[in-house]
């Protein structure tokens, strides 16, 4: 793999650009791996990666049944924050903030990771103590976070309306080293990385069926014929429950559509990200100018990767009481993505019931953000067989347990 | 956008008139059950891609809970059915049968 650089693009400049090489290889599949992951969108693609760099492991192939990153991961609002409430998951999200911070040089390819702030909007006296609760947790956890009241939220977000009708802003809680990541080039970025450790990215192609022996996994079926493989991991996000199906075991989770929209691009007038979760409206704006909204889940299951009218309508509704000046703008696109919700809102990664095969799946509304500290804990798990320290926490088992990661509360709707 | 029928009042109406209620047909465990069987019937779902029975309840009209079977994949509703069922009536699952030939759903098709 040739390097980017700032030389490498004079090099390129001075001959045409006729120089770049293709970032990663497309290969047809082998008959064999030591590790198929599928899914090929950020988890997935973070899995193999930190399986080659941390447990060097690299006969890996990646199937994705569309192209890689085409999924959720093209599909959030590129929001990075770990200002959770509960231990296990300020580990898990913090440890994916840190990975952000270095992801760049990591892996030699821009992520624009921009660490412009998040703000998460109190405005009930529920959510003023709540968050006054989490700040409080953050600090032990050692996560830098702090509550801030409104006058400080206007300093920081001018265009805000402290004053509205239905709910006023008491205050927020801020972590400054939050923001916003280019969603895409993370993807790719991994995918480079790993391609060039000599994995198999295969795109286009189906898995149809789980093969198994005696209660282990032996390959997967896919719609480019057979693969074996020794271990398995299931990274498919919104379609987690239909894999599961495959093999065999059933899922603590639901799939339900959630939506996102973009408005035409405008001057810069925001430059940290907004969580309203009582209202239930988030709001960033983009390096193109683009403000780029989300907002609440369908309520019912649904894999059609598309949304209700009436929930762009609520977002909408929410962020014009929030922010005014959104009334006069046009919204560009909207889309949808098919995210997969846990009972307790809190992702699985762990062991399932067939032996040597994995899952990370059950992210809800907020994996993106996730992305490098989720792949880390799935690698770690896949390589050694048994959950590190950071995924411990996250088996599938804990729903008998009734040992919940309980984020359902402490994330609001947003995440 | 989803339209759904309400089986007791028979007013027709689009989803913000109903509220969704998740799966149908889940089997109850009460107290003294073992932990399995709770984690079955609180977390445990079958989130098919394709043929869901599932709950509405009639929220902005009747208040009346009933069932529905819908395809996920489609959001094309076969049909909705009574809430006093353990599982649905033969003529709904005919029209599902129909649509979806080879279709199953737990133990039931």
């Amino acid at each position: 793999m040739r390097r980017y650089s700032a030389f490498a693009i004079a090099r390129e400049a001075a001959r045409f650009h006729t120089g770049w090489e293709r970032a990663w290889r497309s290969p047809e599949p082998k008959k064999k791996y030591d590790v198929i992951i599928v899914g090929a969108g950020g988890h997935g693609l973070a899995t193999a990666f930190y399986l080659g760099k941390n447990f060097g492991i690299t006969n890996v192939a990646i199937i994705e049944k569309g192209w890689l990153g085409g999924g959720n991961t093209g599909r959030n609002t590129t929001i990075i924050r770990s200002n959770y409430l509960q231990d296990p998951s300020a580990a898990l999200y913090e440890k994916a903030r840190s990975l952000y911070e270095t992801m760049s040089q990591d892996l030699n390819y821009n992520v624009m990771f921009s660490p412009r702030g998040v703000i998460m909007l109190a405005q009930t006296e529920h959510e003023v103590r709540g968050y006054q609760r989490t700040a409080h947790a953050n600090a032990l956890q050692g996560v830098p976070t702090e509550f801030i009241g409104p006058e400080r939220v206007k300093e920081l977000v001018p265009i805000i309306n402290l004053n509205g009708p239905r709910y006023p802003v008491l205050g927020g809680l801020w972590q400054a080293r939050g923001g916003t990541g280019r969603h895409d080039a993370v993807a790719w970025g991994y995918a480079r990385a790993c391609s060039d450790m000599g994995m198999d990215i295969i795109q286009k192609c189906e898995v149809t069926g789980v093969r198994q022996e005696a209660g282990k996994v032996t390959g997967v079926d896919t719609t480019k014929g057979p693969i074996d493989c020794d271990k398995l991991g299931l990274v498919v996000a919104g379609n987690s429950g239909d894999l599961a199906n495959m093999a065999g075991f059933r899922l603590p989770m639901e799939s339900v559509a959630l939506q996102a929209l973009v408005s035409e691009p405008i001057k810069p007038c925001m430059d940290v990200v907004v969580m309203a979760n009582t209202v239930h409206g988030y709001m960033s704006q983009s390096d193109k100018g683009e403000m780029v909204i989300g907002g609440g889940t369908d309520g019912f299951n649904n894999y059609t990767q598309r949304g209700s009218f009436h929930h762009v309508e609520e977002t909408v509704r929410a962020l014009v009481e929030t922010f005014p000046m959104v009334s006069r703008l046009k919204m560009l696109r909207q889309w949808g993505g098919i995210v997969d919700v846990t009972g307790d809102r809190s992702p699985v990664i762990g062991k399932t019931p067939l032996g040597n095969c994995f899952i990370n799946a059950g992210w809800g509304t907020g994996g993106f953000k996730a992305i490098p500290g989720g792949g880390w804990a799935t690698a770690e798990l896949i390589a050694k067989g048994e959950p590190g320290p950071l995924s411990a926490e996250f088996g599938m088992e804990r729903f008998i347990e009734g040992r919940f990661i309980d984020e359902s509360v402490a994330a609001g709707v947003a995440h | 956008m989803l339209i759904l029928e309400c089986p007791y009042c028979g007013v027709k109406g689009e989803e913000t008139e109903f509220h969704a209620g998740g799966e149908a047909h889940l089997k109850r465990f009460g107290p003294g059950s073992e932990d399995a069987d709770f984690e079955t019937y609180l977390f445990m779902r079958e989130n098919p891609k394709g043929v869901h029975l599932e709950r509405w309840r009639h929220a902005n009209g009747c208040g009346k809970w009933f069932h529905a079977a819908r395809c996920t994949m489609t959001l094309e509703v076969f049909g909705s059915y009574s809430a006093q069922t353990f599982e649905p009536p033969k003529e709904i699952k005919d029209k599902i049968s129909a649509k979806r030939p080879g279709w199953s759903w737990r133990n039931f098709s």
